[in-house]
């Protein structure tokens, strides 16, 4: 028997064979993939996995391929970083930073998902993969195509940046500029996913794209020594990444990996687009669209697909959600890099942001063992903290004057 | 012919207009709702539009025109 028992409607429990769909044909809900954990615990075991490669691939038995022919077989396993600095900056005992910003091979957790929607994508017979994006998500498939020898497409709207458009061209994929905004690209996307032969990454092979997010969850608790953290704070843009954290704790216990999840699941989003995190806050279980406007483009998902599915996973957590301005995620980013050393982009100063209100209003109490996912690289959008960082000290090149500037040795006084 | 799938959203005024029978009148496609929450002030539905693309797209912008606001079935998908 193989480990992958079918996809499941999430909705009306429909079940479909392990193939290229993402839509129930009954309801029209999304599909997921139901694996058969009986057949998976009793192979799996702490010390399998310790042996297993040093990437996320050492999961292989909770991730939805069948083969061993990896795509991508160095994405994953980043550092869990004890933040010792940070936190006591915020008054927290035990806090860690999960440094997705030195995933391989580009910068951003979306080497997880990429690298398990190629491989399944070539193993279900695909030899061409597409995908939507402004940004991480390009990247990650262009290079992770270009590495594999796939044919590769890349959607974009025409009014992209060009820094963004070259980090996608330097791979060499058939980048298309899309003429009209972004709701004109969304919806050709979605129709040229239904019409062609092809996986489109996050839509018809979305089901197990999805799941690569899951490492994150997995690493952790292994990283902390098999325990599960008590508070996780996670970005949402689709709210995906934080459905599947949770999915992926819930499934280490039960395959008896760790004993229990006491894990408070958080969300954390952008004021200028909170669609989900305004929905926790006023207590629906729904949320409303919104037109995104935040320097936080990566996180900038208006109408999010797993929008309902993050709201309910936090409220069974009993976790809370919120959201900062730019001007906090650009505070955040900056926290991050004078207290850790790590440069975030424009997510990770949303997550830290967040971090902070949670901490201040006293969800994050002080001997929580709190983890803070950090997903993206601060290099990728240096636009957004322009700026706020100062500039050097100019000086003539002269011994004297060095020391006048920094007010040190013989001419300067102070310490030399 | 085609057959396309789309997410709907109604504005809270016009939830109790009988848009998608309108639609079918107007255009010459199938409709076909999957699944629908309408409450008192909001309301969406997940909808298949059968027909000749052309067709589909007219019917579209149809509804879009009577103030609902047209998504595909996977909402968002550029990431
Ligand atoms: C850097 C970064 N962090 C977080 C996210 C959020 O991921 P999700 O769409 O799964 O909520 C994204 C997604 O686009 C991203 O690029
Ligand atoms: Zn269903």
């Amino acid at each position: 028997m193989s480990k992958m028992k079918a996809l499941v409607c999430r909705e009306c429990g429909k079940e479909y064979p392990p193939k290229a769909i993402h839509v129930c044909e009954m309801c029209f809900g999304p599909l997921e993939v139901k694996y058969n954990y009986d057949e998976i615990k009793s192979t799996i075991s702490r010390k399998k996995i310790e042996q297993g490669p040093n990437s996320m691939w050492r999961y292989i038995d909770l991730l939805p391929v069948e083969s061993t022919a990896i795509i991508g077989p160095h994405a994953g396993l980043t550092p869990l970083v004890r933040a010792k600095n940070l936190g006591a900056h915020l008054g927290i005992d035990e806090l860690y930073i999960k440094n997705d910003t030195v995933n391989h091979p580009t910068l951003s957790f979306k080497d997880r998902v990429v690298s398990v929607a190629l491989t399944r994508a070539r193993e279900l017979g695909f030899e061409t993969v597409a995908c939507a994006s402004t940004g991480n998500l390009a990247n990650s498939v262009a290079a992770h195509a270009a590495a594999a020898g796939m044919k590769c497409y890349v959607f974009i709207p025409a009014d992209l940046e060009a820094a963004k458009v070259l980090g996608n061209l330097i791979y060499k994929p058939n980048v298309v500029e899309v003429e009209g905004n972004y709701d004109d690209v969304n919806r050709l996307c979605s129709e040229i996913a239904g019409e062609h032969g092809w996986a489109f990454v996050n839509i018809n092979i979305r089901p197990y794209y999805a799941e690569g997010s899951k490492t994150l969850a997995f690493e952790t608790v292994e990283q902390l020594g098999w325990r599960t953290p008590d508070q996780a704070v996670i970005p949402m843009a689709s709210g995906s990444l934080l459905t599947k954290i949770w999915k992926g704790l819930h499934e280490m216990q039960a395959l008896g990996l760790v004993d229990q999840v006491r894990t408070k699941i958080n969300g954390a989003q952008a004021e200028g687009c909170s669609p989900i995190a305004t929905a926790f806050k006023a207590g629906r279980d729904f949320f409303k669209p919104v037109k995104p406007k935040t320097i936080a483009k990566s996180l900038a998902i208006g109408n999010p697909a797993d929008g309902y599915y993050a709201l309910k996973a936090t409220a069974e957590s009993k976790g809370a959600m919120d959201a900062v301005t730019d001007e906090e995620v650009v505070e955040g980013i900056k926290l991050l890099a004078q207290t850790e050393g790590i440069f975030a982009e424009t997510a990770g100063g949303v997550t830290i942001g967040v971090l902070c209100k949670l901490v201040k209003q006293g969800l994050i109490k002080k001997n929580d063992v709190t983890v803070a996912y950090i997903t993206g690289n601060g290099l990728k959008t240096q636009e957004a903290v322009v700026d706020a960082v100062g500039r050097p000290f100019r000086i003539q090149p002269s011994l004297v004057n060095f020391q006048k500037t920094f007010k040190m040795g013989k001419n300067g006084g102070g310490e030399s | 012919m085609t057959s396309l799938r789309f997410h709907i959203r109604f504005p809270e005024n016009k939830i109790k207009e009988p848009i998608i029978y309108q639609i079918g009148h107007e255009y010459k496609v199938v409709t076909n709702v999957r699944r629908a929450d309408v409450r008192e002030t909001t309301g969406w539905m997940d909808l298949e539009l059968t027909g000749e693309t052309e067709e589909i797209e007219r019917a579209i912008d149809g509804i879009r025109t009577k103030g609902c606001v047209v998504d595909p079935i996977e909402l968002n998908v550029v990431e």
